[in-house]
């Protein structure tokens, strides 16, 4: 297996980006990439996308892409695993790179989701549960998450207070981010005083709908170094699955899918968790990235919630989570999500962090935790400083 | 120059508080309250429609007008989007109530919200023209709101009436500018019951852009500048936009308050920015300038420059005031009578 690296990222604006079609926003963040990396051509190319199909109708969106990329002849495939689309694309190009298929491969993500109504919106992303068993019977995400959030608090005494400070440490981040979609600060008081979604979730809890791209360049450390570029190292990738139905799960009060992609990406990559110094997870609720970051053994079970009230997640804490701005304040465009979560590694292993985002210290090793609808999919990457 | 002659308003009498639809629905009232600045919202009763609204209005513009006959009234132009009849146009029955037929021209105008803005700007063509000594323009609307849906919160009634003419103005049209371009924000096709809109697109891309654009233009045509207007008027399809708006645009809360009805009134459509510009007549003095700017989805906006005259001062009291209206004799109905005088219930009829 050959050695792989990220040499050049870009994203597009995100938000509500009336005036950018998904293709717009393709291109703009793929081309920010192509100049960032400095890349004179692709060998082929992914593109994570969860549901261009029902948020604008359009599908066979890889060749779509390249086309408009001005790549016409370029291989080019559709990833798509939900919200997790975007991470397995990069894990897509990762493979083929280290296969040996290809030298240069692009991994992109992108969402078009506010050209349609939030009831269309909420239908297209529902399609990412378990329809025979969930959506069928009225349920939908903030629903699902409230019962893991319910089932959370019931086992481990997580309070409200625990979940507000994943929301307000995630807004403090997002508000040196240029690219967030809600770069400002909240107060925990407005959490909990916020429009009720699905008990005990807030709006303020939940992730929005957004428009946006990511893109990176993902390719061998021969061809990096060449380029003479920042670069960081792709040590490891690993996807899992379980249920799609949290009926069908021994326990709801963790992710095996994100336990499973962990373990494989850090065996991988020979190294442990401990070995990990900040990451980017899937916040799409707060109470996500609580489990999560028990799921993957970060904390003990139960531990999450008190340490990140403590500030232990924060910017300046021992194990910065989401310095982006998570999901939550930076946007979450479901198929875009996890390439922007490896921009915002590659930003913070090389010191790019915009605005006094960069984590302090000597960072060597981070990672991005991808996940799709309440956890039946997900994908995690462990990079290295080059 | 053309301006207006006669002016006037009409207002149901009945209210429907925020948090009586907000409880029907399971909706956060405050949400409506702070982030829309809506309170309360004007109900039409089964008996008044955009027809029964208009003649109302006529009827206190002809008062103030003074000595125009309604037989010299030479068009009547109704601007709706909730005319009763598909086919069948609102201003014959209307020229019919004031006695102004049948040497008339008559025309419904349709274009959202903007639709009675228009019929004033028609209005304002014909005088100048010198093809008729007064023209009727009409802004009117009980307008439709689909139940649970945000415009259910500020779908609301009322019309305003403007007679134009040459002579006795008591305020003149000093600049007119009209700015539109095709941006379907908000729509109701044939046969729907109920608009659709684009939520939050059809704050920054439709009504911002649009009203700005055309205020902007109209102040570089006519070099004037916000501080140069007593008072400003703004379409308002709730409590925010138009404040919103006219801060961006470099206006004060004093000079848009006279006209500033949607907090209590609601939107009125059609009727908004022309409702808004008869409470302002009403307590404006001679030489006092109003900047006026309708806005209308789908999508533009018509501004206006007027220039108050002495006369104002013998007219305001002709008629009722619109703030007397607004806030006098009213009747606060639950969701249930709201639902019935909206034809929101079905029966088996």
């Amino acid at each position: 297996m050959r050695d792989v690296c990220v040499v050049g990222v870009g994203m597009s604006q995100w938000g509500e980006v009336w005036r950018k079609s998904l293709r717009q926003l393709f291109v703009d963040a793929a081309l920010k990439a192509i100049n960032n990396s400095g890349v004179d051509h692709l060998d082929s190319l992914y593109v994570g996308c969860m549901s261009s199909g029902l948020f604008v109708g359009q599908e066979h969106i890889g060749a779509l892409m390249a086309d408009y990329l001005g790549m016409q002849g370029l291989p080019a495939l559709r990833v798509e695993s939900a919200c997790a689309g975007g991470g397995m694309a990069v894990r897509q190009a990762f493979i083929e790179v280290a296969s040996g298929i290809s030298d240069i491969v692009m991994a992109a993500g992108v969402e078009k989701m506010t050209d349609c109504s939030g009831d269309d919106a909420t239908f297209a992303l529902a399609t990412a549960a378990d329809q025979e068993y969930e959506v069928f019977h009225g349920a939908t995400f903030p629903g699902l998450y409230a019962m893991m959030a319910h089932a959370h608090m019931h086992k481990y005494g997580t309070t409200r207070e625990m979940l507000s400070a994943v929301s307000v440490k995630n807004h403090k981040n997002g508000a040196k981010n240029p690219v967030a979609q809600y770069p400002f600060e909240i107060k925990p008081e407005q959490v909990a005083k916020s429009v009720m979604i699905a008990d005990p979730l807030h709006i303020l809890d939940c992730s929005p709908i957004t428009d946006g791209a990511a893109a990176v360049i993902v390719t061998t450390q021969e061809v990096a170094k060449k380029l003479a570029k920042p670069y960081i190292k792709v040590l490891g990738s690993g996807a899992g699955t379980d249920a799609m139905a949290l009926a069908q799960r021994n326990d709801i009060t963790t992710i095996k899918a994100a336990t499973l992609a962990a373990e494989r990406a850090l065996k991988m990559a020979s190294k442990t968790i401990n070995d990990v110094q900040f990451a980017e997870v899937h916040d799409c609720f707060t109470i996500a990235e609580i489990v999560l970051l028990e799921s993957m053994g970060l904390y003990e079970p139960g531990k999450a919630g008190p340490a990140t009230l403590a500030g232990e997640t924060a910017l300046d804490g021992k194990f910065p989570v989401n310095s982006s701005g998570g999901l939550k304040s930076k946007g979450h465009p479901v198929g875009a999500t996890g390439v922007a979560q490896i921009v915002e590694v590659y930003k913070q292993l090389t010191g790019r962090a915009e605005n006094g985002r960069q984590i302090s210290g000597s960072l060597k090793i981070g990672m991005a935790q991808n996940m799709g609808g309440s956890g039946a999919s997900s994908v995690v990457h462990i990079m290295e400083v080059a | 120059m053309a301006g207006i002659v006669g002016y006037g308003a009409h207002l149901p009498r009945h209210r429907i508080k925020v948090e009586e639809i907000a409880k029907v629905w399971g909706a956060d009232a405050p949400s409506y309250k702070k982030g829309l600045m809506l309170r309360e919202k004007s109900v039409p009763p089964p008996d008044m429609d955009t027809i029964t609204l208009s003649v109302e209005a006529a009827k206190n513009a002809l008062k103030r007008a003074g000595n125009v006959e309604p037989a010299d009234i030479g068009a009547i132009y109704i601007g709706s989007e909730s005319h009763p009849y598909a086919v069948k146009p609102s201003g014959t029955t209307v020229a019919e109530a004031i006695g102004a037929t049948p040497d008339i021209h008559c025309a419904d105008f349709e274009f959202a919200c903007k639709a009675g803005s228009e019929a004033m700007f028609v209005a304002l063509s014909h005088i100048d023209s010198g093809a008729m000594p007064y023209a009727l323009a009409i802004a009117a609307d009980t307008s439709q709101g689909a139940p649970s849906d945000a415009l259910e919160f500020s779908a609301a009634a009322g019309a305003a009436a403007f007679i134009m003419g040459k002579k006795n103005l008591i305020a003149e049209c000093l600049f007119t500018h009209s700015y539109m371009t095709d941006m379907p924000d908000f729509w109701r096709r044939e046969h729907q019951f109920y608009p659709q809109h684009g939520g939050r697109f059809t704050g920054e891309e439709a009504y911002f852009a649009h009203t700005k654009g055309a205020t902007n233009a109209i102040l570089k045509k006519s070099g004037m500048a916000p501080k140069d207007f007593t008072y400003a008027v703004f379409h308002q399809p709730n409590g925010k936009f138009p404040q919103r708006v006219a801060f961006e645009l470099g206006f004060t809360q004093e000079q848009i308050d006279p006209g500033w009805l949607a907090p209590t009134l609601g939107n009125t459509y059609s009727g908004a920015s022309p409702i808004g510009l008869t409470a302002t007549l009403d307590v404006a003095q001679p030489g006092d300038l109003i900047m006026m700017c309708s806005y209308g989805s789908g999508a533009g906006s018509d501004a206006f420059v007027w220039r108050v005259t002495e006369r104002i001062n013998e007219v305001r009291d002709k008629a009722v005031r619109t703030r007397k209206l607004l806030e006098k004799n009213l009747i606060y109905v639950d969701y249930g009578t709201y639902a019935k005088f909206r034809r929101k219930i079905r029966k088996n009829d």
